[in-house]
């Protein structure tokens, strides 16, 4: 499966100016290792230690926050789009 | 427009500088930059506070300017008011309203992290100020922005109550209804700081917005006469401030204006939309997100940004958290009303009946003096009372028909309105 993963602007240095970047994977988790697999500084700020999201950024799966949906786990499909967005934002 | 400066930030999670801003996340680790104040600066004794404006701005030292910020000068100072009635019913030991509910100008404690982040993007030189809001926030910003002549672009989930709808849109603001819930506008918001150049004040301003927050602690502290209550109730919503009353408090036992312990903190949230209750509740360290069901829109937030923190800030005090129903948080609006002669919003019902059930819970006793922060105002959403009250027919203009009614009322007078629903079975847990 083919999808977009849409960066803030805090990360695109990380992913060498890349705004948008195109992944491969069967679940989110297969996308994020494959971006980060290409992009290795992005590591760290997406994914902690133990592999779950870094705790500084949530993620979208189509508008979607991924912790109501299974996390990293969900499945994802060609065309969807996964957007990160910095956590400390509102209120 | 005005010469004020602001103070560098510095990241809470890996300490590392910035200087001043329209940034509020760390480039290195993404954690939350908050300003940074010198321990050497010098601060004012009680005589020299109580002798300057009865504004926020009374306790500057402890805001994140340097100089004198000109914009919103006359927001904060709120009344606190000692409520015995309300005391006996709740079963506390004494009890004390502060009412952010007549903040000036929009009628909400969203005054204060305004009036705050408005002088910040004045003095980042900011042409526009923004904000993802669930209504009292609008409200402030539109105020605000209308009064320094900013323009404002607000953004709210699409079903607000009617009465935020309006108290926004009538300061010229641009609103922005979105569809879905306020964490999709929280989103939305965060991109939309990424793309444009403005002041969102609770997204790239936020670490200097929230700091207004803390002089509500500051407030309760000086009107009580210089010392601190056993414990505190406060609704939750993104969590920021029940960190920040904390902070507050911690900061006036360290300039040595008060005497420890900080007070107990109570966060209080509607059982429909209460992640940051069930992490206290378990005990650990991550917010799990939840779709919000509650007519407490105010408070809405599923995804709070400060839950964590706000937690970490309840165990260290030795408070808890409680959740109410949308039943009980009418009841809770009902009972400051008739009680205290307030009428506050939904947050205010739900702090109102959180603290009844913290009460029955065991948690707030008899020998405790307990401060009560009332953050809006009732008539922002009469919507969700407008069913509890009922209503009469109309009468002829004859005094018979007014003599009718009052022997009426002697034979079935008319319940005082308390409240069923707050007499049910208390939602705040048992400390494990």
């Amino acid at each position: 499966m083919s999808v977009t993963i849409h960066l803030p602007n805090v990360l695109v240095p990380l992913a060498d100016g890349h705004r948008t970047l195109d992944a491969r994977g069967d679940t989110l988790k297969e996308a994020i290792d494959d971006v980060v697999g290409r992009y290795p500084r992005l590591a760290a700020r997406l994914r902690d230690e133990h592999g779950r999201p870094y705790e500084y950024v949530t993620f979208y799966l189509n508008d979607a926050d991924i912790r109501l949906n299974g996390g990293f786990e969900i499945p994802v499909r060609d065309g969807d789009e996964v957007t990160v967005v910095p956590a400390v934002a509102g209120g | 427009m005005t010469a004020v400066g602001l103070l560098p930030q510095r990241c809470r999670h890996c300490d590392t500088r910035y200087e001043p801003g329209a940034f509020a996340i760390c480039e290195q680790c993404l954690g939350p930059l908050a300003p940074d104040y010198s321990e050497r600066r010098s601060l004012p004794d009680r005589e020299t506070i109580g002798a300057r404006e009865r504004s926020l701005w009374r306790y500057r030292e402890w805001l994140p300017f340097e100089g004198e910020p000109e914009l919103s000068r006359d927001t904060g100072f709120t009344p606190l008011f000692d409520a015995p009635s309300l005391a006996r019913a709740l079963g506390v030991g004494r009890l004390w309203v502060k009412n952010d509910g007549v903040s000036h100008p929009s009628l909400s404690f969203k005054d204060r992290v305004v009036a705050t982040a408005v002088n910040a993007a004045a003095a980042l030189g900011l042409e526009t100020i923004a904000c993802a809001s669930t209504g009292n926030l609008a409200n402030a910003v539109a105020a605000h922005a209308a009064r320094a002549g900013l323009p404002a672009w607000v953004f709210v989930p699409e079903d607000l109550e009617e009465g935020k709808l309006i108290a926004t849109a009538i300061h010229g603001a641009r609103l922005v209804r979105v569809r879905g819930t306020y964490d999709d506008v929280n989103r939305l918001c965060a991109q939309v700081a990424d793309q444009f150049g403005w002041g969102v004040v609770n997204v790239n301003l936020r670490g200097y917005y929230g700091e207004g927050s803390k002089t509500l602690a500051f407030e309760i502290a000086e009107q009580l006469g210089w010392r601190l209550p056993a414990a505190v109730v406060a609704p939750m919503a993104g969590g920021s401030l029940v960190t920040k009353l904390h902070a507050g408090f911690e900061a006036f036992i360290a300039a040595g204006l008060v005497n420890g312990p900080a007070p107990r903190i109570y966060g209080a949230q509607a059982a429909g939309c209460a992640p940051i209750v069930r992490l206290v509740e378990s005990g650990g360290d991550r917010i799990t997100p939840v779709v919000p069901k509650t007519i407490a829109r105010s408070i809405a937030i599923g995804n709070p940004a400060d839950g964590a923190g706000a937690a970490k800030a309840i165990r260290r005090t030795g408070g808890w958290a409680a959740a109410v129903s949308d039943d009980e948080l009418v009841a809770g609006i009902r009972h400051l009303a008739e009680h205290t002669g307030v009428f506050t919003e939904t947050a205010g019902g739900v702090t109102v009946a959180a603290a009844r059930a913290l009460a029955r819970a065991g948690k707030l006793g008899e020998n405790d003096e307990v401060v009560l922060c009332i953050t809006g105002n009732g008539l922002k959403t009469v919507e969700v009372v407008r069913g509890s009250l009922g209503s009469e027919p109309p009468i002829p203009a004859k005094l018979a028909a007014v003599t009718a009614l009052v022997e009426q009322s002697f034979t079935s007078p008319v319940p005082r309105a308390l409240c069923q629903a707050a007499q049910s079975t208390p939602s705040a847990r048992e400390a494990p």
